[in-house]
């Protein structure tokens, strides 16, 4: 059993790396208690970029869950922020008056963003971007649309400006210095990324000092020196942090810019570690993740008896995380005596490349537009790789060099294993392929999983890739996402992903953005895309019908003799005389050759001719009939018993509760078809139990269930939950319907999303947690707004005339020749 | 629409025919369905699919192929070949378009003759 106690004061992601190295080094070592001024677990801070993008939301980027702490017996208190620490009776105090007694102790209390000292800086709206609130935020800015204002022009800036961008806001960047990200660009290549900035339709504005931030209640704008006023519903600063040092130096420790710590990573009380970014360590202050996740290591060695573990600083490497502007900067950069520097433009390409030199070492890189060599180059620079044999091609790239091929897998066998492959979390090369070796592994997601690498900000995925190819051969399938067909190597999934983090709204800009490899796509991918963005953009997206499979396009069934057949709603399976005397006329009318009762309550005249559909719609129109949409991908049938209203077992009204459903549902458009049922008792005469979603009626009230199938699988529905009432089932229920309209890919249906996604995370998001099944059903809702038009009405009306007229018939020709 | 020119018969408009769709064209022959593709050329096959005789008007057109709305084979609008693994080939017809206007080969119209 654990006898002494840790105490760490701080839960971001270096503590959190350094109690992972704990635990598996020594499990049982040290009995833990941690303190979070956040509110929250650990998550990936790198990660929030993607979050404001739109790209990942908060639990793709949680670190270690609730359960993680509860298995390790850990103690967190979150949202308790640490006042004081009391060294000689080892103790610290939280502000709600909490304390902890220590044997050791890590203070790793991060950064804070440095606020402008401008007047207005405390107005609501005004937000740094540093945690997950901020986000939020920022988040919800979005949400009313408007203008942002972002002040400061380097990494986090542009990446807060590209996030905002993408959720549609209009965005300014305002930036001190004479061009962007000058701590990394000399001015050429801070001009290609200015011009990349723009491109995407955010303002740059340089040289652009902030005099005070406007408004009295809530910001209202940024005025700058010279006059100039940008209007602002939000302001986000973004002009650097500083360690947070405070408890640190009230505690009497040595504290200069950061807590001061030696190699063992000890502050000047040698019970008392530091890490992260509060930490100054030989004079640096480190921001980026690479460093702190080597401090922890060192942290974790130390606790566990190791004396000889020690920090020795950090060469960093760091990536631009905007889709489309590519930039690498490794190092040290800035101008020196005794430095060199090798720059290579080409201006077209929009391609800028500099290396700086010392005594033949490289000792910095900055590459924009092509970064492929930035690993190769950040490794000389790690191992102070002499370069003076290659000095004059070395700027063209690790291709050139000996005549090694182009082949990107060569590059990656010619990596030591020291190389480092993924820089978020400080993965080397032989790291992966020892443990691929030594546990059979054959995937990227197990390589993930065991290692970490790549599976934070995912850029270096490809890189991952090959080092598992290396090491497995032919055995390696990459293909582990299938993608959506031949025009595309992406996945269903990541295109409905860039779909909405790009903003795209119509087909045309899918391909273009997403890099189709055909001109217009084929019968497979476009009524995907077309579903995709009538389920994203409700309002918006303006239907394709020539990306519609035919029975969608002319709103009946086609058969194999290019007839086609027509389905009236019958709401619940309910109908009236006048309703089947309609049919009966039609019938007649038209000479239709088969009318049949359907599986689903309804009845289908099958055998109609293409021209003679209006005609057809427009009589069962006038009988205050619609389309059944027996031909949708969406909502087709909701089949009923006849419930508490006849039957003597009846507990509800099933019938009512299915006409009350097929009314709200009606119209909307699902990745595959969609049918119901709903049975007034446990007899379950409306087969509800094999149906996409079901409802059995019990004394209680109501057991919905979903997920059943009777096709070419047959499959029994699970139970999804209870509801007390006919309100709260028609709310679960719209709302598994979003989740799968949302989560489901096309033409899967709601069985097979159930057996890919779990039904544990269906059941949390529609059951168990209130807000977001009602942010779900309101979805819903603002998709049916536009979603219920009858279309038989509609081409009644006129609509796509041609598509039921044949071109004048010629009846009497002689051949010419 | 009984004219015939030197061979050739009018039978529509360009814009009778909608980008990446088909109109039919009834005649003696049988029906003809008239495409016209996204980059904006038109082409003329009998409607027929070689596989299962299946309407490939009112399948989905991409590049220069058409997608057979009953069992998905694709074929080549230029030539009426099935496309990929499937074997089979559906007659073209002679369409060329003038100002505007779709004519397509008058033999066509009156046996399969093309």
């Amino acid at each position: 059993m654990a006898t002494r106690s840790l105490v760490v004061v701080g839960n971001g992601m270096a503590p959190g790396r350094a109690l992972e190295r704990l635990f598996e080094a020594a499990p049982d070592a040290f009995k833990v208690t941690i303190f979070n001024a956040e509110p929250r677990v650990n998550y990936d801070r790198i990660m929030l970029s993607p979050v404001l993008a739109g790209e990942k939301g908060f639990e793709d980027i949680v670190i270690h869950d609730d359960a993680w702490y509860a298995e390790r017996g850990v103690t967190l208190h979150k949202g308790r922020k640490v006042v004081a620490i009391d060294r000689a009776a080892k103790t610290v105090t939280a502000e709600d008056g909490t304390t902890a007694a220590y044997d050791e102790l890590i203070i790793a209390t991060g950064s804070q963003p440095f606020m402008l000292p401008v007047p207005g800086q405390t107005l609501p709206g005004v937000v740094a971007y540093r945690d997950l609130d901020d986000v939020e935020a920022m988040l919800a800015a979005a949400r009313k649309g408007g203008k942002a204002v972002v002040i400061g022009g380097g990494l986090l800036g542009l990446e807060a400006a590209a996030g905002l961008k993408a959720q549609g806001m209009d965005v300014v960047v305002l930036h001190l210095m004479p061009h962007l990200m000058e701590r990394q660009l000399d001015q050429a290549a801070g001009y290609l990324l200015e011009r990349a900035i723009a491109a995407r339709g955010i303002t740059v504005h340089c040289k652009a000092n902030t005099h005070e931030l406007l408004g009295v209640d809530r910001v209202t704008g940024v005025r700058l020196d010279d006059g100039t006023i940008y209007e602002a519903d939000i302001v986000v600063m973004a002009v650097g942090v500083r360690p947070n040092a405070d408890l640190a130096r009230k505690a009497g420790l040595d504290v200069n810019r950061g807590v001061l710590v030696d190699d063992r990573m000890r502050t000047s009380d040698p019970s008392i570690f530091a890490l992260g970014e509060c930490v100054e360590h030989r004079g640096a202050v480190y921001g980026l993740v690479a460093p702190l996740y080597e401090m922890a290591k060192v942290v974790a060695a130390q606790l566990t008896g190791d004396a000889s573990a020690a920090y020795r600083g950090s060469v960093t490497a760091t990536k631009l995380k905007v889709t489309g502007c590519d930039l690498y900067s490794a190092g040290d950069f800035a101008d020196g005596p005794g430095r060199e520097e090798i720059v290579l433009r080409d201006p077209a390409a929009g391609v800028y490349k500099r290396l700086v030199l010392k005594d033949d070492v490289i000792i910095g890189a900055v590459l924009y537009g092509d970064t492929a060599d930035g690993p190769w180059f950040f490794d000389m620079i790690r191992q102070k790789t002499d370069v003076s044999a290659m000095r004059q091609t070395l700027i063209f790239g690790q291709s050139y060099q000996g005549g090694a091929s182009l082949d990107p897998m060569a590059a990656v066998a010619a990596l030591p294993d020291e190389a480092e492959i993924c820089g978020c979390n400080g993965v080397c090369k032989g790291t992966i392929s020892s443990i691929i070796t030594a546990k059979g592994l054959t995937g990227l997601e197990e390589v993930r999983a065991h290692t970490k690498a790549s599976a934070s900000c995912g850029s270096c995925t490809g890189l991952v890739e090959q080092v598992i190819r290396l090491a497995l051969g032919d055995a390696y399938n990459p293909a582990a996402v299938q993608p959506m067909c031949g025009c595309t190597e992406l996945g269903h999934d990541d295109v409905r992903r860039l779909i909405r983090a790009k903003s795209l709204k119509s087909i045309p800009a899918v391909m273009q953005e997403l890099g189709w490899k055909t001109s217009c796509g084929c019968a497979k991918c476009r009524p995907a895309l077309n579903y995709y963005l009538v389920c994203d953009w409700p309002g918006e997206y303006e239907d394709d019908n020539q990306s519609r499979f035919v029975n969608e396009r002319v709103h009946a069934n086609i058969q194999k003799d290019g007839t086609f057949s027509v389905v009236p709603r019958m709401w619940g399976g309910l109908t009236s005389a006048k309703e089947l005397r309609a049919i009966a006329d039609v019938v007649d009318k038209f000479a239709i050759p088969t009318v049949k009762v359907t599986g689903g309550q309804r009845i289908d005249l099958l055998g109609v001719q293409k021209q003679d559909l209006p005609a057809v719609w427009a009589d069962l129109n006038a009988a205050g009939m619609i389309s059944g949409a027996a031909y949708a991908k969406g909502l087709r049938t909701v089949k009923t018993c006849v419930g508490s209203d006849w039957c003597r077992f009846g507990t509800q009204d099933s019938t009512g509760l299915g006409v009350k459903l097929e009314k709200f549902m009606w119209g909307s458009w699902t990745p595959a078809k969609l049918k119901m049922g709903v049975s007034g008792c446990p007899r379950n005469c409306a087969e509800a139990t094999c149906k996409d979603i079901g409802v059995i009626c019990v004394d209680s009230g109501y057991e919905i269930h979903f997920g059943g199938a009777a096709g070419l699988d047959i499959k029994g529905t699970e139970v999804l939950g209870h509801a007390r009432s006919e309100a709260e089932a028609i709310e679960i229920i719209a709302a598994l319907t979003q989740l799968y309209r949302e989560e489901g890919r096309y033409l899967e249906r709601i069985y097979k999303w159930a057996k890919r996604v779990g039904a544990p995370h269906i059941r949390a998001a529609v059951v168990d947690d209130r807000e977001k099944r009602r942010s779900l059903f309101e979805r819903f809702v603002v998709s049916q707004k536009t979603a219920q038009v009858d279309p038989w009405a509609e081409r009644v009306a006129g609509k796509d005339a041609h598509e039921f007229k044949p071109l004048e018939s010629i009846r009497f020709i002689q051949a010419a020749e | 629409m009984n004219t015939i020119v030197t061979g050739w018969l009018e039978v529509a408009a360009v814009e009778d025919i909608p980008v990446r769709g088909s109109r039919v064209l009834r005649s003696p022959a049988g029906d003809i369905a008239l495409f016209r593709a996204a980059d904006g050329v038109v082409f003329a096959l009998y409607d027929k699919c070689p596989h299962g005789g299946g309407p490939l008007s009112q399948g989905i057109v991409h590049g220069h192929s058409v997608t057979c709305p009953l069992h998905n084979w694709v074929i080549c609008l230029k030539s009426g070949e099935a496309q990929g693994a499937d074997r089979g080939c559906t007659p073209n017809v002679p369409v060329r378009v003038e100002n505007g206007r779709v004519l397509v080969r008058a033999a066509s119209l009156v046996g399969q003759a093309a």
